[in-house]
């Protein structure tokens, strides 16, 4: 099985282009959130003026943003906003063929150590992002906190995490690399983003009850953030189910049981119990609002502690990690 | 039962009883025990509970690491394990809060079944009187008359749970529902969650994982019992006299490694026979065990989990008597595989039990299968392309029979500081060397053979757990994408007259779980239904 190094070496190169595009899309929507007004809330904060969890959850989210305010041309927040999104697209797809040069130069999917799942999982995290956009314009001033996170991972990724192109040991030449890796990588990304709406999420719902913390005025209301973080939660639950499930078909494979209490599976246990609590604490009475998006952050800490902690401190049979 | 046991306790004056406080606090306990709340803080405790799991070497997937953290924490190590923090998924209070989630489970799931299976059958929900205060909701007249529209919002709502209903003045309504598989699914994952976890204990029950290590050269192991295996974890009604006969001849084993020493592939060549074929004398069928890639027949499993070197000995004793010997070395370094090992030899044909104590010999060391050649043996690639052996012979009592279990990778080391066993020689061997010990004895290195680490494993519900873990799958997809939605219509005639055949149309929606998304699919049936020119209100 070749690698090709060269192509490698480039891959790096693409991964250091997508990193400083982001930095650069980052910045543009700082500038937009400095540069938005209080006294221009996002339609949502109009349909839905009510607080964290008052009574009735049955309303819909807005069809557009702008509707409301007719102008002449646009405010300059949202040019920055746009620029920002379209450095966003450009570094996605930087990024995207940052991922298929690595796959190509070591032969096998571009997931088997913790440089290249990092970097997947970012791509993932943006992909929701940008599909959350193109559903849901008007929640394009959340993008400096969606991507600050994606760029802290990437930039630990790239020097922490940092390892060569290079083939996978022999216990993890099989399918079950892409499969079991691939749904691992989609719902971790997802749940980034689901866990960053619901820190927005309580951060907003400190001002909306104390007045404090002046900036989170000019996010998205607190029920559309709620609404965003249940949602993506949703749909990367299944998806981290079958990652669990098919992590232990592969674990029957390759180390004779399906379920050993692995450091790397008590952790995924864990988290699954914890968004399991999520999706629950959310239809209880109670329970949702608040504390269940306490609930989704913690879950966010565990998936991150999963990936961190787990792979690089203790040691156990996921030590892949190719670090040290 | 209730009543009678009321009847004869309750006094007249009509004073709480013992009877009736017991009956109270049963049933408190059980609608405590089955509310949501409780099955959450139950979930979070489960998801803490599991979490020193995470930081904390546990003894069923690994041994050494716990025995090496009590070296480390001396002090630490024996407060954690007494309230068993290094076996916390088999301890009395990691059990109590999953059964107590399960009985939870069970209770909350009951009612919630039976609701279901009314609710199928059920009709649909009466249009409500005001549609207009529904979330989704709007009018418009229609030049059809009523009769045509119902019919056309049927057509239109095909797949759709539907009810057609009448109010006074020939008022028609048509409710439908859509998304009753959200429950369906909702139910099917919870139980799934309950055949999982029976199809768990069954396996803790009635599996086991056996391993051991076998000579690829022709070895034969047999699954005859607990003492074919070098370690065996039984299920807890395992007992290893009825273990399913079978028998694997280990013929050949293969390694490829990388320029830097990282292995690209492991296989072992075998030969099996199962129950039937030894039975009938069959010939054993050939076949490749490598990793990921197990032998899987007639519900065993053999892996093949770890390789090995084991150099091989032939000592001659003062006297001609020989032995030859070939003990499995445990490799230290995964990446260069130089292990360590004791191959310990006893003089054959000694009556006398002290002189035969006294002439006992083993060789301990370092084995590289590729030397780098120097004095101090070190080994630069895992293959075996150049072996030696940094050998330290020793010659003494071993202290076989001294009734306590040694380690078959070393020498006793008591033995050797109470001066009964002792290094005679230490010294450097290529396969083929021989080297002589002062009381004339040689020990000579004739080759170098490869060894298999197998597991066996049992576990009869492994199928069932499967199969258990994929309705789970479907169950919790459909639960979390499927929308619970309710679509409404109510056609009112335009004017009593019969001549004037227009209706006044009022549709309304609801979504029941999650609003998000449901309007587009309203504003479509809204605009179907709605004719366009009429549209609006």
């Amino acid at each position: 099985m070749g690698v090709d190094a060269p192509l490698g070496d480039f891959g790096d190169v693409l991964f250091y282009s997508a990193l400083a595009v982001y930095i650069l899309a980052m910045l543009l929507h700082a500038v937009e959130h400095g540069l938005l007004r209080r006294a221009e809330p996002v339609a949502a904060e109009v349909a839905v003026p009510v607080a964290v969890g008052a009574g009735s959850t049955e309303s819909s989210f807005p069809t557009a943003g702008g509707e409301a305010l007719p102008r002449t041309s646009r405010p300059l927040s949202e040019r920055f906003g746009r620029m920002g999104v379209s450095l966003t697209v450009l570094g996605f797809g930087l990024h995207l063929a940052m991922l298929i040069v690595r796959g190509v130069a070591a032969g096998r999917a571009p997931w088997g150590n913790m440089y290249e799942f990092t970097a997947a999982v970012c791509l993932v995290g943006v992909g929701a992002w940008l599909v959350v956009l193109y559903r849901r314009p008007e929640l394009r001033r959340l993008g400096v906190f969606v991507l600050l996170p994606v760029i802290l991972l990437m930039f630990l990724g790239g020097t922490v995490l940092y390892t060569q192109t290079a083939p996978v040991v022999p216990a993890l030449r099989s399918y079950w690399l892409a499969i079991h890796v691939t749904a691992a990588v989609i719902s971790s990304g997802i749940l980034l983003f689901a866990g960053v709406a619901s820190v927005l999420y309580l951060l907003r719902s400190v001002h909306d009850t104390t007045g404090r913390m002046a900036w989170t005025a000019k996010l998205p209301g607190a029920q559309v953030l709620d609404r965003v973080a249940y949602r993506a939660t949703a749909v990367a639950f299944p998806i981290w189910t079958f990652a669990v499930i098919t992590g232990a078909i592969w674990a029957e494979a390759a180390w004779g049981r399906y379920w050993g209490w692995d450091p790397k599976e008590t952790t995924a246990f864990i988290a699954w119990v914890v968004y399991a609590c999520y999706l629950h604490a959310r239809s209880t009475a109670g329970w949702r609002g608040q504390r269940a998006a306490a609930i989704n952050v913690v879950g966010f800490a565990v998936m991150v502690f999963n990936l961190f902690f787990v792979n690089l401190v203790v040691t156990g049979l996921h030590s892949y990690a190719g670090v040290g | 039962m209730t009543d009678t046991l009321e009847k004869r306790t309750d006094p007249p004056s009509g004073s709480s009883s013992p009877g009736r406080d017991v009956l109270a606090v049963a049933r408190n306990t059980w609608r405590g025990l089955t509310s949501m709340r409780t099955a959450l803080i139950l979930l979070f405790l489960l998801a803490l509970a599991a979490l020193p799991g995470a930081f904390l070497p546990q003894r069923t997937p690994s041994p050494q690491a716990v025995q090496n953290f009590f070296t480390q924490h001396p002090t630490l190590a024996p407060l954690l394990d007494r309230v068993g923090m290094f076996d916390i998924f088999g301890t009395p209070w990691f059990s109590a809060i999953y059964l107590l989630l399960f009985i939870s489970l069970i209770g909350c799931l009951v009612p919630r079944t039976w609701e279901q299976v009314r609710g199928l059958r059920a009709r649909t929900v009466a249009v409500p009187r005001n549609l207009s205060r529904l979330p989704h909701h709007a009018a418009g007249e229609d030049d059809r008359t009523p009769d045509e529209v119902v019919a056309a919002a049927r057509t239109r709502l095909r797949g759709w749970k539907l009810d057609v209903r009448e109010e006074p003045d020939g008022v028609r309504t048509v409710s439908a529902e859509k998304g009753a598989l959200r429950e369906v699914g909702n139910v099917v994952f919870h139980m799934s969650l309950l055949a999982l976890l029976a199809g768990i204990a069954v396996g803790k029950l009635f599996g086991y994982e056996g391993n051991v290590i076998v000579m690829a050269d022709g070895s034969e192991f047999c699954n005859s019992g607990i003492l074919a295996y070098d370690t065996f974890r039984p299920g807890l009604r395992v007992d290893g006299t009825n273990l399913s006969p079978f028998c694997l001849d280990v013929d050949h084993f293969t390694a490829q490694y990388r320029p830097d020493g990282a292995a690209d592939s492991f296989a072992a060549d075998v030969r099996y026979s199962d129950a039937d074929a030894l039975a009938d004398g069959a010939p054993p069928v050939p076949t490749t065990i490598a990793v990921n890639d197990p032998l899987r027949f007639d519900g065993e499993r053999v892996y093949l989990l770890g390789h090995g070197y084991a150099p091989q000995f032939t000592v001659t004793f003062p006297g001609g008597a020989q032995r030859t010997l070939a003990t499995q070395w445990e490799p230290v370094d995964q990446r260069t595989f130089l292990s360590q090992g004791a191959t310990k030899f006893d003089r054959p044909g000694v009556t006398d039990e002290a002189e035969r104590r006294r002439t006992q010999v083993a060789i301990t060391g370092l084995f590289a299968p590729t030397s780098s050649g120097g004095s101090v043996v070190t080994s630069t690639y895992p293959a075996l392309t150049d072996p030696e052996v940094a050998a330290d012979v020793y010659e003494g009592d071993l202290g076989l029979d001294s009734g306590r279990g040694q380690s078959i990778f070393a020498i006793d080391q008591s033995m050797v500081d109470q001066g009964r066993l002792t290094r005679v020689v230490r010294q450097n061997l290529v396969p083929g060397q021989t080297i002589s010990l002062p009381d004339g004895t040689q020990v000579r290195f004739d080759a170098v053979k490869e060894w298999v680490n197998l597991q066996v494993s049992h576990d009869p519900a492994q199928d069932a757990v499967l199969v258990a873990a994929v309705a789970l799958l479907v169950g919790i997809t459909l639960s979390l994408t499927i929308k619970r939605r309710r679509f409404w219509v109510r056609v009112t005639p335009a004017s009593p007259s019969t001549t004037d055949r227009r209706s006044l149309v009022q549709v309304g929606g609801l979504a029941r779980t999650d609003q998000a998304g449901y309007g587009e699919e309203f504003e479509r049936l809204r605009d179907d239904l709605l004719r366009p020119r009429h549209g609006g209100s």
